[in-house]
């Protein structure tokens, strides 16, 4: 059975149509990586899943369950960090997770709960002295105190800087090698990339890819380009004899290949064709390179990425 | 309902509560500072007695001697008696800020006895209000006293001076009733306009809607804690009173209804101004123009008998207002009916506000 079912969702706020129209499974036992811009319909649809929002129309089923009507049912099987995850201010992480345990009506594991999450030396200290990495890791504590079968991660790592994000990937991991299910928006295409073995990719509240991040590439990606730094005059030789189509680009000349063996015969005509080249290298298209394609811009927590250049394959 | 994860909750809210120096503040130490500092300022307000700068011309004379001693008599002025002063007595007066004075003039006793017109002047200060009505009457009164003996009449309606209820009342024996209104007002509502506002922007609703705990079961744990806080703040304030002050309040329960359904009227309301609010800084200004009259119209600090008509009448639709009058009715009257009467009032607008404030309350959004 699919641990998430989605088909035909449709969430409107008002005008304001941010979901519109997704389908969507998620096997068990996978994580599987939801990846947009900020704005794409991420959250909303995440929350529509954790039983938080109710969907204009379509039909939603997660671990067999409709969230809306039976989230009451469905909340003690899943864990859930919501986005920008806040907690009483006043209450250290221990206690935090000693009330979630007594909610829940299971014994407090706050012990084993705060060593997974490398909290264990902060336990006693209150919230609001806790750093941004710190927060988020009381926020996966606190989702795995009734040791759920599925765990919504809403942009776990945003805002936190590279150790924190690494911190939170080792659990995230270690969370997958126990066999749950992991449903993660990001709109790191790094952290997906690492994490998940399925990606979806939604830009204004519609699916625009979906599968293994090599299956995206391959579907959505240009073809692999052989690029030698040679003289432009090259080009017109090459177009001319090949038939592939050839760009300058600065001081290189890129060729768009069908295979690594079309790149062997074009390096061999050039090097019997007796013009001067310094070096050659095929390209591929990364995650970014396709994402870019898709959604038109790529931002990341440094700001704006630059136009892509493709990278080394 | 399951009572075990509302104590769970209830443990967790209850800390969170006394770790903010505001939330602690303001529910149990501030109610206490202002019967220390009302109760010090006005402790001695039902005893006290009006100044009199007396210039007495005709010194000496056993007449002049009696007529200020049946002054001093009055209970309600104290005759500060100044030597002959040059100039002005008015002037003089004026600089000393006196509240009142009086001139008995020279030959006071011979005018008497031979029963020639003789005036006393009083002079009263504009600035001093009621006091100088109060110079006004009691000097008037004594000069009748004098005409009637100078007359050979006997007085044939004489005064006693009787006490409502059975024993004298202070001005802290009001106070505190007053108080315990305040803290049952003051804590709930501003801890819920702000809980309900913040916690919603910040997300915490939404952490609890995906644990087992209920919205009931929330609201439950909450009402729990504010009225044992409104408890822990009456004993506060009665043992102050009493301790401090010699307080006369009697702890009927009477007072009982009052600290539960108190909490859960501004509960209520709490939840409901912050609720309807779209942002924690709308939600701050809404319950502050609820609470502030309230807080001053309700009979808190002063009784509500001794304002003018029009806001006797608007404290008569401020909920507050009939919490204060059932805890003076039960604490300090043993008015059982009247106690019970504003019992029935309070928790009728309770039950109102609470439906209001638990439908406008959201956990999670549509």
């Amino acid at each position: 059975m699919a641990a998430i079912e989605i088909e035909k969702l449709v969430k409107d706020y008002g005008d304001v149509h941010a979901v519109r129209g997704i389908d969507l499974t998620v096997r068990e036992g996978e994580v599987f990586a939801f990846l947009g811009p900020n704005g794409a319909g991420k959250t909303t649809t995440v929350e529509i899943l954790e039983g938080l929002r109710r969907p204009t129309s379509g039909k939603v089923r997660v671990l067999g369950l409709d969230p809306w009507t039976e989230g009451r049912a469905l909340l003690r099987r899943i864990g859930v960090i919501p986005q920008e995850f806040h907690f009483f201010p006043k209450l250290s992480p221990r206690e935090a997770i000693d009330l979630h345990s007594g909610l829940f009506g299971v014994p407090s594991r706050a012990r084993e709960l705060l060593e997974q999450v490398e909290l264990t030396d902060k336990a006693d200290a209150h919230y609001d002295t806790l750093s941004g990495g710190q927060h988020q890791k009381v926020g996966l504590a606190l989702a795995l105190v009734n040791d759920p079968e599925l765990c919504f991660l809403d942009e776990p790592t945003t805002g936190l800087d590279a150790r924190a994000r690494r911190s939170i990937w080792d659990v995230v991991q270690r969370l997958k090698s126990e066999g749950r299910t992991i449903f993660l928006t990001t709109h790191y295409l790094e952290e997906a990339h690492i994490l998940a073995n399925r990606i979806a990719i939604i830009n204004e509240g519609q699916i625009v890819a979906t599968g293994t991040p090599d299956e995206i590439i391959r579907q959505y990606g240009r073809p692999e380009r052989l690029r030698v730094v040679a003289d432009g005059g090259l080009a017109a030789q090459l177009r001319a004899k090949f038939g592939f189509p050839v760009e300058v680009v600065g001081d290189a000349i890129e060729i768009q290949v069908r295979s690594k063996k079309d790149s062997v015969r074009v390096i061999d005509f050039i090097e019997s064709s007796g013009v001067d080249w310094q070096s050659f290298s095929t390209e591929q298209d990364t995650l970014e390179d396709v994402f870019i394609r898709l959604v038109g811009r790529y931002e990341d927590s440094n700001g704006p990425a630059g136009p892509s250049g493709g990278g080394r394959a | 309902m399951n009572p075990k994860r509302i104590a769970v909750y209830f443990v967790a809210f209850a800390k969170g509560f006394l770790r903010n120096p505001m939330g602690l503040f303001f529910s149990l130490i501030f109610p206490v500072i202002l019967i220390l500092i009302f109760g010090a300022v006005f402790s001695n307000a039902g005893s006290s007695k009006t100044p009199v700068t007396v210039e007495n011309l005709d010194q000496n004379s056993p007449t002049s001697q009696a007529f200020l001693t049946a002054l001093n008599q009055t209970g309600v002025l104290t005759v500060n008696l100044v030597g002959p002063q040059p100039g002005n007595f008015s002037d003089y007066l004026a600089k000393q800020s006196a509240t009142a004075g009086l001139v008995i003039p020279d030959g006071f006793q011979a005018d008497y006895l031979s029963k020639s017109p003789v005036s006393v002047l009083v002079f009263t200060n504009p600035t001093a209000g009621s006091a100088s009505g109060i110079v006004i009457g009691a000097v008037t009164g004594v000069v009748n006293g004098f005409n009637l003996h100078a007359a050979n009449g006997t007085p044939i309606v004489s005064e006693v001076t009787l006490n409502v209820g059975s024993q004298i009342y202070t001005y802290i024996d009001y106070l505190i009733p007053g108080l315990i209104g305040f803290s049952v007002l003051i804590a709930p509502m501003f801890s819920m306009v702000n809980i309900s506002s913040t916690w919603r922007r910040d997300g915490l609703f939404r952490r609890l809607v995906l644990t087992p705990l209920t919205r009931a079961e929330w609201l439950t744990a909450a009402l729990l804690w504010f009225v044992l806080l409104a408890t822990i703040s009456a004993f506060l304030l009665i043992g102050t009173g009493v301790l401090l002050f010699g307080a006369h309040v009697s702890i009927t329960l009477a007072v009982a209804p009052f600290l539960v359904v108190g909490p859960v009227l501004f509960v209520s309301l709490g939840l409901l101004a912050g609720s309807v609010s779209t942002s924690p800084e709308s939600a701050a200004v809404i319950g502050n123009v609820i609470t502030f009259p309230m807080m001053f119209l309700s009979g808190t600090f002063f009784p509500v008998a001794e304002f003018p008509q029009y806001l006797q009448t608007v404290a008569h639709v401020l909920p507050l207002y009939y919490v204060i009058d059932g805890l003076n009715a039960g604490m300090l009257y043993g008015n059982a009916s009247t106690a019970l009467m504003d019992v029935v009032v309070t928790l009728a607008v309770a039950i109102a506000l609470f439906v209001l404030g638990a439908r406008a309350f959201k956990w999670r959004d549509e």
